[in-house]
């Protein structure tokens, strides 16, 4: 027998230290902690970066504004010289952190000021979509695995027909239809124009991608003998959904909030490009984008920045996910400790 | 079954003692994918277990013991029958009404890994049930803990451990504490010791039989190793294809088999002492079955056993045996049984 008795012995560390451990010696994680905590940060320094660094607004147009760069003042905008001279070409990246560090957008707006407030929606709706999408789709899942029968039948089959559309094209459709309308579902209302709309949409499509693998490991822990002899204990059901099955899920939940953040974010850059995401005047990395597209040839920076910020804070996320599942798996550390 | 049957078991079994537990015709069939045949998995049981006494059940793999034993304490539903706790019908309970008679008879499992939650402490895993039933504030609940703990051989040093730092035996000791900490009067113990190292199993055979000395406990005991069973029952019952065979007290049926596949079974366990197989009674023959266990699924007409025993004759084929209670006080289902 491998235990040794010895009394006095320490309180043996839990899942949850044992886990945190395991990622605090996880370098790659620890280091794409820290690129996000910094995305994080400068997001959230924005207005300080607008007030007293560029003062600027970035949600208020500049068209005839001026600037200085190298002492001359010279306007933000200036009448393009290519193609049949329609266009403006606006002043390009200076690397002058007080006067348009990165340029100015087609409507003389600071790209930079509008980077960092764009993190903040895109990070607030990645995350929030993330947490709500995991949440839900636990919950989700395991009342459809451990209630099985009819009322399994009728979850998995909604999953099924939200999993079967592809993301994207539903994503599209109910933000066409909801930013009309707002959304109003029993005591919860979401104004048109409000963050929270790409954040249900975003949150309700990826939830069959929670709930379907949770569901499984439900399926599977129903089975497991510690689950029936809580039956056999006399404790109700929803005693053992939280003493029991929930804390054998949970760490699989978590697992997913990383991976899920990156997918939300990636989304909502996808919907914002498209118009049906985040709505003027707020900017999101995904609606810089789309600002940038007409200056592709004359001013690239508009678009690149916000490419490079989405592909950077997504890799980051994906790392620490890594990292999470890591340090999470239960399975793994259950056979090693045995 | 018929309702002599099952009052003959009362006079003339072995222990004296209340029938705690009765189980009467119970069935359990699960529908087979695809097809309209179901799976047998207890087919028309029935038992009593009288107050203090353990009654092992034996029987091969897929042999439906596990199955019986969930429907004994209603963790699986009956497809029929009836199972009474107490002197109250509990198979058809609602899962409400049941709840306040669960914490009279508990299950110890066979996997003491599978059986607690990776997730909890030990502690906490015997103290759930008391919490479930309200056994009182949280130091009271503490204490009963430490006792639980004591009763069974744990140290308290091990409360705030996890399953996986114990070992099998610890583990399976942590299982009965969680079955005992609710008082109960029957503890159905499936396999408890079959996933142990045979140093282990002693220990905790010797557990069972303390307990059961200490708190009056009633056990039904499912076993697929004879010696096992042998060394704790009181009685025994043979299964085979779901149905019980033989049912008689343990000395009567390890001497004299009545029933010719419990014969079989028993020449099959080897003897230490002179490495013959004849402990008791006249010198057995090793008797090696033929064939394969018929699937559950597909059950031979007539007596399950025919298929593969040495002496069916052609009633055997037409008409099932009834488990019949004989003058020495045993049941058997046989047409053409080997003892009285």
């Amino acid at each position: 027998m491998t235990l040794s008795p010895s009394p006095g012995a320490r309180r043996s560390p839990g899942p949850w230290r044992t886990a945190a451990g395991d990622l605090l010696r996880n370098r790659t994680a620890l280091a794409a902690a820290a690129v996000l905590l910094l995305v994080v940060l400068a997001s959230l320094c924005a207005p300080l970066y607008a007030d007293h660094i560029a003062h600027t607004d970035p949600f208020q147009s500049h068209v005839s504004g001026t600037t200085v760069v190298d002492g001359k003042t010279v306007p933000v905008l200036t009448p393009s010289s290519t193609g049949l001279g329609l266009g403006v070409t606006p002043i390009g990246p200076t690397w002058d952190p007080a006067h348009y560090f990165l340029g100015a957008d087609n409507q003389g707006r600071d790209v930079l000021a509008r980077l960092l407030y764009g993190g903040r929606t895109s990070l607030f709706i990645g995350f929030t979509a993330a947490l709500l999408t995991c949440v839900v789709g636990t919950l989700v899942g395991v009342v459809a695995g451990y209630a099985g029968g009819v009322v399994d039948a009728v979850i998995s089959r909604v999953l099924d027909v939200v999993w079967a559309f592809p993301v994207y094209l539903l994503a599209i459709c109910l933000s066409v239809v909801l930013l009309t309308n707002g959304l109003k579902l029993g005591p919860v209302t979401v104004d048109a124009g409000s963050l929270w709309l790409p954040v249900t949409i975003i949150a309700a499509i990826y939830v069959p991608y929670i709930a379907r693998p949770l569901r499984g490991q439900v399926l599977v822990l129903r089975n497991k003998e510690y689950i029936q002899a809580a039956v056999g204990s006399g404790a109700p059901t929803p005693r053992i959904l939280r003493r029991e099955v929930l804390p054998n899920v949970v760490p699989t939940a978590i697992v997913f909030v990383p991976l899920m953040t990156a997918l939300a974010m990636l989304t909502e850059s996808a919907l914002s490009f498209l118009s049906v995401g985040v709505q003027p005047p707020d900017a999101s990395w995904g609606t810089i984008i789309e600002d940038g597209l007409g200056l592709l040839y004359t001013r690239p920076a508009v678009t690149i920045a916000p490419g490079l910020l989405i592909a950077l804070t997504t890799a980051a996320l994906n790392v620490l996910g890594d990292g999470v599942r890591d340090a999470l798996d239960p399975s793994a550390r259950l056979r090693g400790g045995v | 079954m018929t309702a002599q049957d099952i009052v003959a078991v009362d006079t003339d079994a072995p222990p004296a003692g209340e029938v705690l537990l009765r189980a009467t015709d119970v069935t359990k069939h699960y529908p087979v994918r695809g097809r309209r045949q179901v799976l047998r998995a207890v087919d028309g049981v029935s038992l009593a277990v009288l107050g203090g006494e353990t009654l092992g059940v034996v029987g091969e793999s897929g042999c439906g013991k596990s199955t019986l034993g969930r429907c004994l304490v209603r963790l699986t539903e009956l497809t029929s029958g009836r199972v009474e706790f107490d002197g109250r019908d509990i198979s058809t309970l609602s899962a409400r009404r049941l709840r306040p008679v669960r914490p009279g008879m508990q299950l110890v499992f066979q996997d003491p890994q599978a059986s607690l939650n990776p997730r909890r402490r030990a502690g906490d895993i015997v103290a759930e049930p008391l919490l479930v039933h309200r056994y009182g504030n949280a130091s009271a609940v503490r204490r009963r803990v430490r006792e639980l703990f004591d009763v069974v051989g744990l140290a308290a040093a091990h409360l705030d451990r996890y399953p996986h730092e114990f070992s099998g035996g610890q583990r399976q000791r942590i299982g009965i504490a969680r079955a005992l900490a609710t008082n109960p009067k029957l503890i159905v113990a499936d396999e408890p010791v079959s996933a142990l190292d045979v140093s282990i199993q002693a220990q905790v055979l010797n557990l069972f039989a303390d307990l059961q000395e200490e708190f009056g406990l009633t056990y039904v005991f499912i076993a697929h190793d004879l010696g096992v069973v042998r060394h704790v029952s009181d009685r025994i019952a043979v299964m085979y294809l779901g149905e019980i065979v033989e049912l008689a007290g343990t000395e009567a049926l390890y001497s004299d088999p009545a029933h010719p596949y419990t014969q079989a079974l028993l020449s099959a366990v080897p003897d230490i002492d002179d490495g013959t197989f004849a402990e008791d009674g006249p010198t057995r023959e090793r008797i090696v079955l033929t064939g394969e266990v018929p699937s559950p699924a597909d059950k031979p007409t007539g007596c399950p056993f025919r298929t593969r025993c040495p002496y069916a004759q052609d009633l055997c084929a037409v008409e099932r045996p009834r488990l019949t209670p004989k003058a020495s006080g045993r049941q058997v289902a046989c047409h053409f049984p080997l003892a009285g």
